[in-house]
Parts: C-alpha cells; sequence; structure tokens
C-alpha cells in the first residue's frame, strides 16, 4: 500500500458525557471531521484499560484515540485523570513493543466543542497518515471486517 | 503478600528466542492482587510478545491461561493440557510459582516473566510497599509492630543511628525514619520501656543460611 493511498483506521473511545457528545454536536453543526475514526462510546475515560488499548493494535488498529473531559469537569470528578495515567503506561508499553507511541493519544474536549473534536480528530490522522500504516495491522483481520 | 513486578518486553523476547508456542502462565492470588502477573497482565503481556515477535520478525504463538495458584500442585494440575500444547512456559508467578511449574513439567522450559521483588503491602493505590524480610526470627513484639530490619535502611535493633533528619530516613529521604515510628508507636501503647533493654545480635541462623529453609509439621503430615 503506498502512502498516499492508507486511509489509517483509529479507534477513538469517546467519552458519553463529552467527547460523543461533541461529536454528535458536530454532526449537528455539519463539522466535518475524517471518517478514519471508529466511534466506541465509553462511560468515562475512566473506564478504559490498558488492555483495551493494546488489543485495539493487537487486531489493526493503525491509531487509538482517547477523547475525555477537560481535566477537572470529569462527571466522575477523576476518571479522565486515570485514563491520563493509564494511556501514558500504555505509550511506554507500545514503546518496548516497538510500536510508535504516537499512534495512542489522549485528548480532552467538553461536550461543547464540536471543532476542537473536530481538529483533534484530524490532527490524530494526519499524525498516524505520515508514521504509516501499523505494521501489525499487516496480515490481520481488519478491524472494518469486525464491525456490525 | 509476595510484590513482584514485570520484566520489559524486550527482554523477554530475548528470554523466549528460539520458542515458537508458548504458554503466558498467570497466577490468581499474590501477583494478581499486586497487579503484575494476573489474568489481566496475562492478557496485555501476551498481547505484547506477540506484536514484538511480530515486529521482530518472528512468529510467537502465545496462549493464555491463569491458574488459582502456582505455588500449589492441585491447582497446577489445571493447566497440564495447556502446558502439554506449547513448547515453554513463561511464568508471571512469584519466584515460588515458577519453580513449582518448572517442578512439576520437568520436560518443559519454564521461564520467569516477573522480577519477584519482596514481601510487602499495598501502602495506598499503585503504591507498594516491602514490609517483611521474612528473617525467620520474628522480633516485631519489641518492636510496635515495625519490623526494624525492613524498615530501617541499617537494620538497627538498638537504635536510632542519630543521622535521621526531621523524622526522615538520612538514606533514603523520601522514606520515614524506621526508629522515629518505632518511637512513636511504643509511646502511643505505652511500651517505651521495651525500648530501655539492648538487644543482643539477632540470630541470622534463621534467616538464608544454609540453603533453603524447610518448615515439617508432623501433626499435617499424612
Amino acid at each position: 500500500m503506498n502512502s498516499e493511498a492508507f486511509e489509517p483506521k483509529i479507534l477513538a473511545f469517546c467519552c458519553h458525557y463529552c467527547a460523543y457528545a461533541s461529536a454528535d454536536l458536530a454532526g449537528t453543526m455539519r463539522i466535518q471531521y475524517p471518517p478514519n475514526v471508529r466511534i466506541i462510546r465509553t462511560p468515562c475515560t475512566g473506564r478504559l484499560e490498558v488492555e483495551y488499548f493494546i488489543k485495539a493494535f493487537e487486531q489493526g488498529a493503525d491509531g487509538v484515540l482517547i477523547a475525555g473531559c477537560l481535566e477537572g469537569g470529569c462527571h466522575f470528578i477523576e476518571g479522565n485523570l486515570c485514563a491520563k495515567r493509564r494511556v501514558n503506561a500504555a505509550r511506554d508499553l507500545l514503546a518496548e513493543i516497538g510500536l510508535e507511541a504516537e499512534r495512542l493519544r489522549m485528548v480532552n474536549v467538553s461536550a461543547a466543542e464540536a471543532r476542537p473534536l473536530a481538529e483533534h480528530i484530524k490532527d490524530m490522522v494526519q499524525t498516524v497518515r505520515r508514521l504509516g500504516s501499523s505494521p501489525i495491522a499487516a496480515n490481520t483481520t481488519s478491524i472494518t471486517e469486525n464491525l456490525p | 503478600m509476595i510484590v513482584a513486578h514485570r520484566k520489559s518486553i524486550p527482554e523477554l523476547i530475548e528470554i523466549l528466542t528460539g520458542h515458537n508456542k508458548v504458554l503466558v502462565l498467570g497466577c490468581g492470588t499474590c501477583v494478581t492482587v499486586c497487579l503484575a502477573g494476573g489474568q489481566r497482565e496475562v492478557g496485555i503481556i501476551a498481547s505484547a510478545l506477540r506484536m514484538a515477535s511480530k515486529l521482530r520478525g518472528q512468529a510467537l504463538e502465545v496462549e493464555e491461561l491463569t491458574i488459582e495458584r502456582q505455588c500449589d500442585n492441585v491447582f497446577i494440575e489445571t493447566a497440564v493440557e495447556a502446558v502439554e500444547r506449547n513448547d515453554a512456559i513463561l511464568s508471571l508467578g512469584c519466584g515460588a510459582g515458577v519453580q513449582a511449574i518448572a517442578e512439576r513439567f520437568s520436560d518443559k522450559p519454564v521461564y520467569a516473566g516477573l522480577d519477584t521483588t519482596f514481601i510487602g503491602i499495598l501502602e495506598e493505590r499503585g503504591i507498594w510497599t516491602e514490609k517483611c524480610s521474612a528473617c525467620g526470627d520474628c522480633v516485631l513484639h519489641n518492636y510496635g509492630g515495625i519490623c526494624p530490619i525492613t524498615q530501617c535502611a541499617k537494620q538497627l535493633l538498638n537504635g536510632p543511628c542519630g543521622g535521621s533528619r526531621e523524622d526522615r530516613c538520612e538514606v533514603r529521604p523520601d522514606r520515614p525514619c524506621a526508629w522515629q515510628l518505632i518511637y512513636q508507636r511504643l509511646k502511643d501503647i505505652g511500651q517505651l520501656d521495651r525500648l530501655r533493654k539492648i538487644q543482643p545480635p539477632k540470630n541470622w541462623s534463621t534467616s538464608l543460611d544454609g540453603g533453603p529453609r524447610v518448615i515439617v509439621r508432623e501433626d499435617h503430615r499424612i
């Protein structure tokens, strides 16, 4: 696959109380963001564990984006801060594995920030496109094939 | 509980070089509680090994299994079929678990995936602290339940050393002075007089001396 034709597959874990709502708002406001992301709604980013990120990469994701509430604005007080620490631990683990840590990123948006979310997604897609296809993704089942 | 932490993925890949099918075997007891070798960590390490080996041009097949307790033959038996399917075992048990597995499966290479570190407690979320050195001759009754062997950097039985500053250890300024803690605790429970007695040198023959220690209980033997 040449780099020009490469369209990254990015899994986005979005918090129900902020990023998921802002993605919805982006639709209402007709704000475009790249269709490379597959959004999974989570009750809080604090619900996410390191293995979710690692399994996503193992199953062929080129990048994983975690979108939680603004720091200090978590519906469950500090779930997003827990997620931040787990994302950092998972990034260290990715580096040990031999994958670029930049493929995993956490961003913070409020439910009203449709445009910033779209910008975060664009930036993530750009970063992963620059890194190229995940070497793990080759010869694995495409994550799109697992979608209902 | 026994506290351990995992070895790095590059180190594990090097340890497993030459094997094609590996069983990552977790333990459901101490290392599960210290978040180093339970079912969740087995999943993470297995996935990491699959990806890391692939990136290094190897095709490591990794199976995952977690048993209740690796240091007990009754539970080890539940792993027999999985062990037979694989070339080698990467045990995420403590050092005792790894050796128990190796003894049971004498024809399989068994490797340690963790560095077993100490007997300790969860001090607060994400922080484990050593509490016991397993010296075999407990002296806690003399020190208000605070172990000078483990907690004091100089292992003083007749402390303090005089080097502590503002209740901090001079060797480890990030840790409290054990003797400050001992003094405060004995004062709180009204046993300061215990400190008037000079303790003789400790009998270290009960510690790691002359090979592994064995406890025989005739009343429990059959």
